[in-house]
């Protein structure tokens, strides 16, 4: 068997033990209810984790997702409101804002060569802050548009509904695996992160795929605020504070080594479903601490990081010493 | 056989420095289609080099690199492979968390509807790998794959990406016989395709059996381009290593031996080896003596420093200190014992560059002492100031970070790093290497004086001069194994050199 697979099938273990838990508790798990709910609360947050996965796998991180969905929250919101832009126009401008953004950090990391973790740090003090010089105060959204997109959802037979934010996500999760799994771009991303010395011997434009990489990543950033704002019909610059490292912490639990080179897209919708399912179950119960949801997390967490420390350490997944004699 | 003479890569006055030290000095290298030209030169002559500047690792800093005829000046690793010339290195430089397919067609991965098509890509990967008789499950890990598996991996790569040129640095270092046999098939096969291919290996049988031409490096500088069938071994040898047969620079052998020497054996090394990785070995060194080891790159003496030191472990053989048997699983027990390493190559190896010179002279007296039983800092700052002063360490003063100075001042460090904790048997691994004229003086001075006040020292040096000047006894080894032990009248360049060119097996 091929061991990269196996955190993968552990995830999704994991997952259906988790689900089956709740269901035993809580019949309405049984429903597409819950699933469906949890795909459209965690919409956001699933389309921010695709864009982390291609940075993890690269081998870097991104801690300015958080701030970025803030700021497009706001951004657009003051477009729409102030400025009397159609939202779709409002979105275009944010995306090519956000990608240029994105571009700049992966410039920045690539060219002067500083750790990403810095680079992108000072990129979530800075959207933080631009979102609050935009507005201090949460700015409602009221536009047909908004009420037509959430209008738009397809009601199952058990009154579980699919909305656009999920569907939306599903789309942007395919797209993503596609991207990783069948496109030179995708593949460069994973020799990158498996041994960034070896690719650039090897051919790899690392440049290209480095900027690249963060500029996915920040245009997905900034898609997950749109949706943050259809989703809540409002801009809010105190919004998603630390989402980054609840995207991160799916990435992970979905299976992608934290050190890059190894992963796969479809662990990282697990993940999202996890962290989903976890806080469905203490809503549910009512008597839990909302707090449990991240104790249940972070003991998961640290679960499966010991897990891949114990898979990796029986294979070199680190670059082979060399045969001097 | 039908070369032609025609070039398909030529280089003209390359040059390049890194810092102070000249790399490449105007090197002429001159490449033709369709045949193998092997680049031959010890360590640091500059090989590697010359392969990473017309790779595009490398940017020069003068000359021309014309591919065809036209000039050429790739930018990186990917421009070269557009341009049709592709290295292997001898690190396999593959991505070990990738399959063994995607790794052989990254970059070039066959594309249906715009996409990765894995299935074509796999079948072409079994395809190729077939051709070196190589049946695994391409859809694998790499990591998954013994080194060997690896290595020829890399290889397939690198010729089925080479339109023109291939370069194959170190291709055999982990291939057995056979294997090597199916490398030199295709080999073969290319160069009757009209690919030329550059060849650095240490396997001098190897060069006369498949190489058509030698280019010789030597210090940045080329020595020379010959034939293979008209450069016999011996004057390859002396190329390499630079020094004329007819120089009979023998030993001042009267001076020398004045030294007075307890003639028990200090370091025994009874049978010491571990297979796979060093033959067993034979070896002593008595009180106040110096052994010099001999051979050229590859042929183990590294290896026996580092099994010596217990940085590899070994699984036969016994050393014995003073007559009495000890048990070395690990470098710290040899500190104990009273060895001490400085090893080859000071940058990765020996200095912390950041921390001060103090502080790097202190570092083995104290591991030695254990890191509870702190030395104050009065008495590290009274021993940093004697080594610099006994060593003549260039450095305004003993806090300066390490990393700042001179590679020559950086290797009197680790020298004074060891002296610090008062060593009985000091291994050296080329002291001498990159470093300017007057600090190696000096590096031999301070070696002939450490031996005097009884000292045991086993130097490995590829500078044959040097290892004569200094060295009561040479060790000669060749192929991982312990081919000669010269003495007295013996310790001559010249009677290194014919040991090491010996055919083997003859």
């Amino acid at each position: 068997m091929k061991s990269r697979i196996f955190p993968l099938i552990a995830t999704i273990v994991v997952f259906i033990l988790l689900y089956m838990i709740g269901w035993q508790r809580f019949p309405a798990f049984g429903t597409t209810r819950v699933v469906l709910n949890i795909l459209t609360d965690k919409s956001f947050l699933g389309v921010a984790a695709v864009g982390m996965t291609f940075v993890i796998l690269s081998g870097g991180i991104d801690l300015s997702v958080g701030s970025i969905i803030a700021f497009t929250s706001i951004f657009c919101a003051l477009l729409i409101k102030d400025v009397g832009v159609h939202p779709l126009g409002a979105f275009a401008i944010a995306l090519a804002l956000g990608a240029a953004f994105g571009g700049a950090m992966g410039a920045i990391i690539h060219y002067l060569k500083i750790p990403p973790f810095i680079v992108t740090l000072a990129g979530m003090f800075l959207a933080r802050g631009c979102a609050f010089l935009l507005s201090e105060a949460s700015v409602p959204i009221e536009h047909p548009f908004y009420s037509d997109i959430s209008g738009m959802y397809y009601v199952f037979e058990d009154k579980g509904r699919l909305t656009f934010v999920a569907t939306l996500f599903v789309i942007v999760l395919l797209v993503g695996l596609i991207i990783a799994h069948f496109t030179r771009f995708g593949r460069n991303v994973y020799a990158l992160g498996g041994d960034k010395n070896s690719a650039l011997l090897l051919g790899v434009p690392i440049a290209r795929t480095t900027i690249g990489v963060y500029m996915l990543s920040s245009v997905l950033a900034t898609l997950a605020g749109i949706i943050y704002s259809l989703y809540t019909r409002s801009g809010y610059p105190l919004a998603t504070v630390g989402l980054e490292l609840d995207a991160i912490t799916a990435v992970v639990i979905g299976g992608t080594l934290l050190t890059g080179g190894v992963g796969y897209m479809a662990g990282t919708l697990v993940g999202v479903l996890i962290l989903g399912v976890i806080q469905t179950y203490i809503n549910f119960d009512g008597g839990l601490n909302s707090w449990w949801t991240k104790i249940v997390i972070g003991a998961l967490l640290f679960v499966f990081i010991a897990l891949q420390k114990v898979l990796s350490s029986g294979r070199p997944v680190f670059k082979l010493p060399s045969l001097k004699r | 056989m039908t070369t032609s003479t025609q070039p398909i890569l030529q280089t003209r006055d390359l040059s390049i420095s890194f810092g102070s030290v000249d790399a490449l000095v105007s090197v002429d290298f001159n490449l033709r289609a369709g045949e193998i030209h092997a680049l031959l030169g010890e360590n640091g002559a500059g090989k590697s080099t010359l392969i990473k500047l017309v790779t595009g690792v490398y940017a020069k800093d003068s000359g021309q690199i014309l591919l065809d005829g036209k000039e050429i000046n790739p930018r990186n690793p990917r421009e070269a492979q557009l341009l049709g010339i592709s290295p292997v290195y001898q690190e396999i430089n593959l991505i070990p968390t990738l399959s063994v397919a995607e790794n052989i067609y990254l970059g070039s991965q066959p594309m249906r509807f715009g996409l990765v098509n894995t299935a074509a890509m796999n079948k072409q990967a079994e395809a190729l790998l077939n051709r070196y008789n190589i049946d695994i499950d391409v859809n694998r890990t790499l990591s998954s794959y013994s080194v060997a598996i690896q290595q020829l991996v890399a290889i397939a790569r690198g010729v089925d990406m080479s339109a023109k040129v291939l370069i194959l640095d170190e291709p055999t270092a982990s291939l057995d016989r056979h294997e090597v046999e199916t490398l030199f098939n295709v080999m073969r096969q290319l160069k009757a395709d009209g690919v030329g291919i550059i060849l650095i290996t240490h396997f001098l049988d190897q060069v006369y059996e498949i190489s058509d031409r030698i280019t010789v490096l030597r210090n940045g500088f080329k020595v020379g381009e010959y034939n293979t069938d008209e450069l016999p071994r011996v004057k390859l040898i002396s190329e390499m290593l630079g020094h004329e047969l007819t120089q009979t620079l023998g030993k001042q052998a009267t001076s020398e031996t004045a030294k007075p020497k307890n003639q028990e054996a200090y370091i025994r090394v009874d049978g010491l080896g571990r297979k796979g990785y060093l033959e067993p070995i034979d070896l002593t060194v008595n009180e106040g003596e110096i052994v010099g080891l001999a051979g050229l790159l590859g042929s183990g003496r590294t290896e026996t420093a580092l099994l010596i030191f217990g940085i590899e472990g070994h699984d036969q053989g016994t050393i014995y200190v003073d007559g009495q048997a000890v048990h070395l699983r690990s470098p710290s027990q040899a500190i104990q014992e009273g060895f001490a390493l400085c090893p080859e190559d000071r940058k990765t190896e020996g200095i912390v560059g950041e921390l001060t010179v103090r502080e790097n002279v202190i570092l083995a007296l104290q591991a030695k002492r254990g890191w509870f039983d702190f030395i104050p800092i009065k008495r590290q700052q009274e021993l940093a100031d004697e080594m610099i002063e006994a060593l003549h360490i260039a450095t305004p003063d003993a806090e300066k970070p390490a990393g700042q100075l001179s590679g020559g001042n950086q290797q009197k460090l680790i020298l004074a790093r060891w002296l610090a904790s008062e060593p009985k048997f000091l291994i050296l691994d080329e002291p001498t290497r990159g470093i300017d004229v007057g600090a190696h003086a000096e590096i031999i001075n301070i070696i002939k004086r450490l031996s005097n006040d009884g000292m045991s020292l086993l130097v490995i040096s590829s500078e044959l001069a040097e290892v004569v000047d200094y060295s009561d006894r040479v060790i000669v080894l060749r192929d991982h194994k312990k081919v000669a032990e010269l003495k007295g009248d013996e310790v001559t360049e010249n009677r290194i050199m014919q040991v090491i060119a010996e055919e083997p097996n003859v």
